[in-house]
């Protein structure tokens, strides 16, 4: 299961593919992008409802003691020290997930992402998950400062749809969601009408692509 | 006391034990590091005592209903005592979309609830279910938190207007609740002394008409209150913001003042220029 994240320079967008374990399975649900605050999103897979719990709180926390919302850095900052812990103890497992937040704070969009080790890194594109090479070869070609959101959006459907191969992988629903000036600044999924013509378009470029091979 | 002109019965400033400029008993009251002093008149008296008196305080808010949804207004003042201390204070406060606050009362009681009320819309929003608090829930959550205070014996001093349009059905609401968690709702409605004085020109020209009023009465109708309580309440200033909430959201106007006129205070006993 493949997750990737666009910085541009009016927002972040993250991009997830879900597969589907089960073909009744109602769409739109247990989603795989979900929001830990107002400003932040989380790209899970796995043990990601926990973490997710845990970045509400971190934000929380944050918000009680300082009255403004955490910065992208500090959340993975104490995101990474909690999944850290869970190498140290050999009562306890691991967390099997790499994890990709996003933000926009006074700062501008943030990106960052998490390793199960609980390293992190900032980036202005990544991909994690099943994949991820092949996205982030098609991530790096892409002119980041010169996107639009809309167009980042279009982007990171193409590259989820270019990733899988549906004649190997299991079906799956695409997760678009981004946060920053075509959102109010607030992370949501992106609306409806924009998520379908994405998802055509990625479709369609990913078919034409494959067909050239 | 009783309020006299005759100033030989004033007493001297300051200097009377138990009494302060108001005439209050300051035994009655907390004083840092003078616990010792204090002359217990009941057995409870040793007792923790919890929050006993506002102290920065906002006056009264006035809200009412019209035809495309409810106004509020609130004066920019916070008093310390009688201090006009903060003349820029914002004491209309919108929560998620569609509802809007306004507080009367202590002004940091105030800032907690604006704070509960934050993490309680991103708690509901992080859920992503397609709900989203409207008024008539915020005004549940808030009247359970006041009542829960109360019942403490450490009650938020505040008295709330909650006021706001369900953005789904249309319906507003337009309800109050107080340190007590006393609670009601009306097609008027005024804190403090906009709850003796406000409330019959508001019952008046808001509830006694056949169409309920269109957004620019309503707007006239608040100013004119506010330009009352600006004349009689001496808490409150010639500074106030109006809120409006339809069923397209709600929205909180700039800073805005009333004309006034003062020239009959010269002729007030007690007031203008008269020596006896």
């Amino acid at each position: 299961m493949l997750v990737i994240g666009i910085r541009v320079n009016d927002g972040v967008i993250l991009a997830a593919q879900k597969l589907l374990d089960s073909k009744l399975l109602v769409p739109g649900t247990a989603k795989r992008i979900l929001s830990a605050d107002m400003h932040a999103s989380a790209g899970l897979r796995a043990d990601g409802k926990h973490l997710q719990t845990r970045a509400r709180e971190e934000c929380k926390n944050y918000r009680d003691n300082y009255m403004s919302p955490i910065p992208l850095k500090q959340l993975s900052d104490r995101l990474g020290s909690y999944l850290n812990a869970y190498t140290l103890y050999s009562s306890v497992r691991p967390f099997g997930i790499s994890t990709v937040i996003s933000s926009y704070d006074k700062n501008g969009p943030q990106l960052y992402a998490i390793e199960p080790s609980g390293l992190y890194w900032g980036y202005q594109a990544t991909a994690v998950g099943k994949g991820k090479q092949l996205a982030q070869t098609e991530l790096e070609k892409l002119k980041l400062n010169e996107l639009s959101m809309r167009q980042a959006v279009f982007e990171a459907a193409r590259i989820i749809h270019l990733v899988h191969d549906p004649t190997k992988d299991k079906g799956f629903e695409l997760e678009l969601s981004w946060i920053g000036k075509d959102s109010q600044f607030k992370h949501a999924h992106v609306p409806a009408q924009l998520y379908q013509e994405a998802n055509e378009y990625g479709k369609s470029q990913a078919e034409s692509g494959r067909m050239q091979e | 006391m009783a309020m006299t002109n005759n100033f030989t019965s004033w007493g001297r400033p300051f200097t009377d034990a138990k009494m302060d400029m108001y005439g209050g008993d300051i035994t009655q009251r907390y004083q840092l590091g003078s616990e010792h002093l204090q002359q217990h008149s009941d057995k409870f008296a040793d007792a923790v005592q919890k929050t006993q008196q506002p102290i920065v305080t906002g006056t009264s808010v006035i809200g009412l209903k019209y035809k495309d949804g409810i106004m509020l207004a609130a004066d920019n003042l916070a008093s310390y005592g009688s201090l006009a201390r903060f003349k820029d204070i914002q004491r209309l406060h919108s929560v998620g979309s569609h509802t809007i606050i306004g507080a009367a009362g202590d002004m940091s009681d105030f800032q907690h609830v604006q704070h509960q009320l934050e993490s309680l819309v991103i708690d509901e929003y992080c859920h992503d279910d397609g709900h989203a608090l409207g008024p008539a829930q915020i005004y549940e959550y808030m009247s359970t938190l006041m009542y829960h205070r109360r019942s403490q014996l450490n009650p938020l001093w505040n008295a709330f207007v909650v006021g706001g349009v369900d953005p789904k059905s249309g319906e507003p609401t337009l309800a109050y609740v107080d340190l007590l968690g006393t609670t009601y709702s009306a097609p008027t409605i005024g804190t403090g002394y906009a709850s003796m004085i406000a409330i019959p020109l508001l019952r008046r020209l808001v509830e006694d008409r056949k169409e309920p009023p269109n957004e620019e009465e309503a707007l006239d109708i608040i100013k004119t209150c506010m330009k009352v309580l600006f004349y009689r309440d001496a808490r409150s200033l010639n500074k106030f913001q109006v809120a409006k909430i339809t069923k397209e959201g709600a929205e909180i106007s700039p800073s805005m003042s009333v004309e006034t006129e003062w020239g009959f205070a010269e002729g007030i006993r007690g007031y203008g220029g008269q020596t006896q």
